[in-house]
């Protein structure tokens, strides 16, 4: 057991513990808290496998966008400081239960199926410019369909955020207290902006990369 | 001569009435009939018109009046050589039905302006007159077997509007219903006629089916007799049942119960529908396709004998009827059948003489029927009662209308020089040449029918006088003008070299010897001497007569109990041996099936609505729980 | 050269899927279902990328994949932050149980 092994399970501890953390704790702020770090572990995790790429993305998108986000929204709809109901004791049994049983159906499957219980065969290198290269490569074994479609997926959650998100005026009421309401809603705006705002640098980042 | 530019506009100014006056008749109350009068008045100058252009100054081709087409416009087309097309025929047949539809409807619309006078429904009546013209018009310029049955039922449709029109009382309803399901029958076989007319001559256009019929033997119609059905070629078959759509529209026995009971219907419209235009259709029918009838002799003489027997029936029991309007009804049933029949002589030998003479009666026959019927119009307006027996001695009170009455019932005794008189002559010559037998049919009916017409006279007339209640005068001018007018027509239009005009190959005219006149006359003149011995005036006579003939008079009475006959059989064999056993099967068994599997369907979902908890949790479950048991049977099952 | 086998990295995702689900089945505001979904799509990623480096080094499509996951899990978050907040603006609440409408 080398320093490498030592810090994959240091990683996953962490990864495990916030997780349970995250959706076990009594306020929502510091649940969103435990999030982040188990985003941030899941990143981690990402570097150990030398993915160095999808590690940044992950830092940049789940930490720095989707959490943030979600912070957003706690503020925007509730004291961040009160207590969430404890759900009853009967359902958190009976789900637990339930969990772990299907986690052992499931850890049955895999044992059954027999990886190779040995590392890696070969060393797994990710050079950036060959992500790149093959996410905007138009021939067989190109990305560049999924790569538009992402990217009017995008657009199109972007609009229908603002959409879903704007109120809607009821008919009978004075075009000034629309604008008002648009006007004091704002922050909702902004805050369906985010995700599209955070996820462009990712796809400049890829452009970058791509450059170099 | 070109007629597109104005021919279409005569049947289609009475649709225009029907269709404004029915959108906006109700606010124009009194000037609504005048509307349609005019729009009416218009149509009848353009059909003389069209007349006078086609019978001298196009003239004759070859000898004969050629058939012009002066409207196409293909409609469907179902293949290169089948498509349903509209259009406008004229031809002589055409153009004389032309005059006559639009000249007796314009007396019509006249007369009505005065008899229905303070009517709730007034532009309604105009309304239904109008399209009731249009149909008739359309039907007789009919360039095809599809266009004519369109218009066939349009006609069938504005009758049982027009008899229905006092649809507050139970009887016209009745009679209305009695009419359009008696004619539908009919014209289902019309409709079987058709198609199996259109099948094997792989054309609807009359012209054409003529043609490919007549001219040349490639029609598998002729050509094969072996396909036919039940023994009968295919070409019998489809002309009897033409020939069934054209008797329930015409009303020859057995199809004729509907006719009299048509009678609810107000009397102008009896005089326009059920006397002139509509009835003959049947005839119109026949003779549209008479060359292709000529190939069949077997039908003709069908038709011969339907004619003769309806002809002979109908005068039988107009004689005992009271109901003034059911004797003008059975008279008219029996003018008909004399139609008919002098149309299906020809199957007996191979002259023409019948078909002229069949519509040069139909000709005379729509004059001096409908004057009898608005005359007869004109005495209800006055005494408020259809029976006879509560009438007489009316000709002080109503001149005029004795008058004109005299005149037609004279036209329709066939007494010389009345229009009548002309072609009865034809039509017994007719009979006389072919079907000896025949012949003396139509001599009793033809004495029949003098004597029926002036029992109702001599009635009506003379006879003793009840006190009529609340005097009024005779009518409005709009009443008398027509009744004037048609009784000049029935003096003069017998005159009309009819077969010069009228006539199949374009033969030329009838000559009637004059001492054959002898026989017709004599026996018409009998007619009318035995209605005046017992009917001039009020004696015991006729009781007398009708008791000594009792078992009989009581049969002719209740009209060979025809109607009960109907009854019997759609009551007692029809409702109950396959209407009832269809609805209990429909009640219990289609709707059993139909209820349970309704009735499941509520308790499956009431049973299993509660998994639509609406939590969004659940569903949750329900699907991760699936999806880990699905992956279960795939890895574990298989 | 680390020595982990790849069974190892297994259990880790979905030993983290099994927390994300407790997790969507135990909460009950949406904020923190939403939480449990996020969990949920990274241990999949976890499980796409441990792939790709194990089994099939010479390919990037376990990257890819995950790339793309990420990417979907952004905009299906701002969409998802969006309904809530609809939600909240007409219930004043984002418990689930509030939101029952949509039963028999």
């Amino acid at each position: 057991m080398n320093a490498s092994d030592i810090l994959f399970y240091l990683i996953s501890a962490f990864v495990l513990g916030t997780a349970v953390l995250a959706v076990t704790a009594n306020k929502i702020f510091r649940s969103a808290i435990w999030l982040l770090f188990s985003l941030v572990g899941v990143a981690a995790l990402y570097f150990w496998m030398q993915v160095e790429f999808v590690a940044a993305v992950q830092i940049i998108v789940y930490v720095g966008g989707v959490v943030v986000l979600i912070i957003f929204s706690i503020f925007l709809t509730q004291q961040s400081g009160s207590k969430m109901p404890k759900p009853p004791l009967k359902r958190t049994l009976f789900f637990i239960l339930a969990v772990l049983l299907g986690f052992a159906f499931s850890y049955k499957i895999i044992a059954e199926y027999g990886f190779a219980s040995a590392g890696p065969v070969k060393p797994f290198v990710v050079p950036v410019s060959a992500i790149g290269e093959q996410m905007l490569d138009t021939k067989q074994h190109g990305f560049v369909l999924p790569f538009e479609v992402v990217s009017m997926l995008l657009l199109a959650a972007m609009i229908g955020c603002i959409v879903i998100a704007m109120r809607s005026v009821p008919k009978g009421k004075t075009i000034q207290k629309h604008t008002a309401t648009v006007g004091g809603f704002g922050t909702s705006n902004n805050l369906t902006d985010v995700p599209a705002a955070s996820t462009t640098p990712d796809e400049v980042s890829i452009m970058e990369e791509k450059a170099t | 001569m070109n007629y597109s530019s104005y021919i279409t506009l005569i049947p289609l100014l009475p649709l225009a009435g029907f269709i404004i006056l029915g959108l906006f008749g109700k606010s124009l109350t009194r000037s609504a009939g005048i509307l349609g009068t005019f729009l009416l008045l218009v149509s009848t100058v353009l059909a003389f018109y069209t007349a006078y252009n086609y019978f001298f100054v196009s003239g004759k081709i070859n000898g004969i009046y050629p058939p012009v087409t002066a409207l196409h416009y293909t409609w469907l087309s179902f293949s290169p050589g089948l498509s349903i097309d509209m259009g406008v025929l004229v031809d002589p047949a055409s153009v004389m039905m032309l005059v006559v539809v639009t000249f007796i409807s314009l007396m019509v619309h006249l007369f009505s302006l005065g008899y229905m006078k303070g009517e709730d429904r007034f532009a309604t009546y105009y309304a239904f007159l109008g399209l009731f013209t249009f149909s008739m018009l359309g039907l007789v310029l009919s360039t095809n077997l599809l266009q004519i049955y369109i218009f066939w039922e349009l006609v069938g449709v504005s009758s049982f509007l027009l008899i229905g029109f006092y649809y507050d009382r139970p009887a016209a309803v009745a009679a209305a219903k009695k009419a359009f399901i008696v004619t539908r029958f009919a014209d289902l076989g019309f409709l079987i006629g058709i198609l199996i007319l259109a099948y094997y001559g792989g054309t609807l256009d009359f012209n054409m089916l003529i043609y490919r019929l007549t001219a040349t033997n490639l029609s598998p119609l002729t050509q094969t007799p072996q396909i036919g059905f039940m023994g009968i070629s295919l070409l019998t078959w489809a002309l009897v049942l033409v020939f069934i759509g054209g008797a329930g529209k015409s009303a020859m026995f057995p199809l004729h119960i509907w006719l009299p009971d048509a009678m609810e219907g107000p009397t102008p419209v009896s005089a326009l529908i059920h006397a002139a235009t509509m009835v003959v259709a049947g005839v119109y029918l026949v003779a549209r396709l008479y060359p292709v009838y000529l190939l069949d002799e077997a039908v003709l003489q069908i038709i011969t004998w339907v004619g003769a027997l309806s002809a002979l029936l109908a005068a039988i029991i107009a004689c005992t009827q009271t109901d003034i309007k059911r004797v003008l009804a059975y008279s008219t049933i029996s003018q008909i059948g004399y139609m008919l029949f002098a149309l299906g002589l020809s199957g007996y030998g191979d002259t023409a003489t019948g078909y002229s003479a069949s519509l040069f009666h139909l000709f005379t026959h729509a004059f001096f029927k409908s004057l009898l019927f608005l005359g007869a119009g004109a005495v209800i307006h006055f005494v408020h009662t259809n029976e006879i027996r509560e009438m007489g001695g009316l000709r002080k009170l109503m001149p005029l209308t004795h008058i004109t009455f005299l005149i037609a019932c004279l036209a329709i005794a066939g007494i010389p020089p009345f229009a009548g008189f002309f072609s009865k002559e034809e039509i017994l010559l007719a009979a006389w040449e072919n079907n000896r037998f025949g012949y003396i049919l139509g001599l009793v009916t033809s004495g029949l029918t003098a004597y029926y017409m002036f029992r109702l006279y001599f009635r009506i007339f003379w006879n003793r006088t009840p006190s009529y209640s609340n005097h009024h005068g005779e009518g409005s001018w709009t009443m008398k003008g027509p009744l004037l007018v048609l009784a000049a027509a029935a003096i003069t239009v017998g005159f009309i070299p009819f077969p010069h005009f009228v006539a199949v190959n374009g033969q030329e005219e009838i000559t009637v010897p004059l001492r054959f006149s002898i026989a017709p006359v004599a026996v018409a003149i009998a007619g009318i001497t035995i209605a005046y011995v017992l009917y001039f005036k009020n004696n015991p006579l006729p009781r007398k007569w009708a008791l000594a003939f009792r078992g009989m008079y009581k049969l002719v009475r209740h009209k060979f109990y025809f109607d009960e006959l109907y009854l019997f059989i759609t009551k007692k064999i029809v409702f109950n041996g396959i209407a009832k056993p269809a609805a209990w099967i429909d009640r219990h068994l289609v709707d059993g099936f139909m209820n349970g599997a309704g009735w499941a369907t509520t308790r499956l979902s009431e049973s299993i609505k509660a998994l639509q908890s609406g939590s969004v949790q659940n569903y949750m479950l329900y699907v991760f729980g699936s999806i880990i048991a699905l992956a279960a049977v795939f890895i574990y099952w298989t | 050269m680390s020595s982990i086998p790849l069974t190892h990295i297994l259990f880790v995702s979905t030993a983290l899927f099994f927390i994300g689900v407790y997790g969507l089945f135990t909460r009950r505001n949406l904020i923190t279902m939403l939480m449990a979904i996020e969990l949920m799509l990274n241990s999949v990623n976890i499980n796409f990328v441990a792939f790709n480096k194990y089994l099939y080094p010479h390919t990037l499509n376990g990257v890819f994949f995950s790339l793309f996951i990420i990417t979907v899990a952004a905009a299906e978050a701002a969409v998802a932050i969006a309904i809530i907040i609809n939600l909240y603006r007409n219930h004043r609440s984002i418990d689930v149980e509030d939101a029952q409408e949509m039963k028999y």
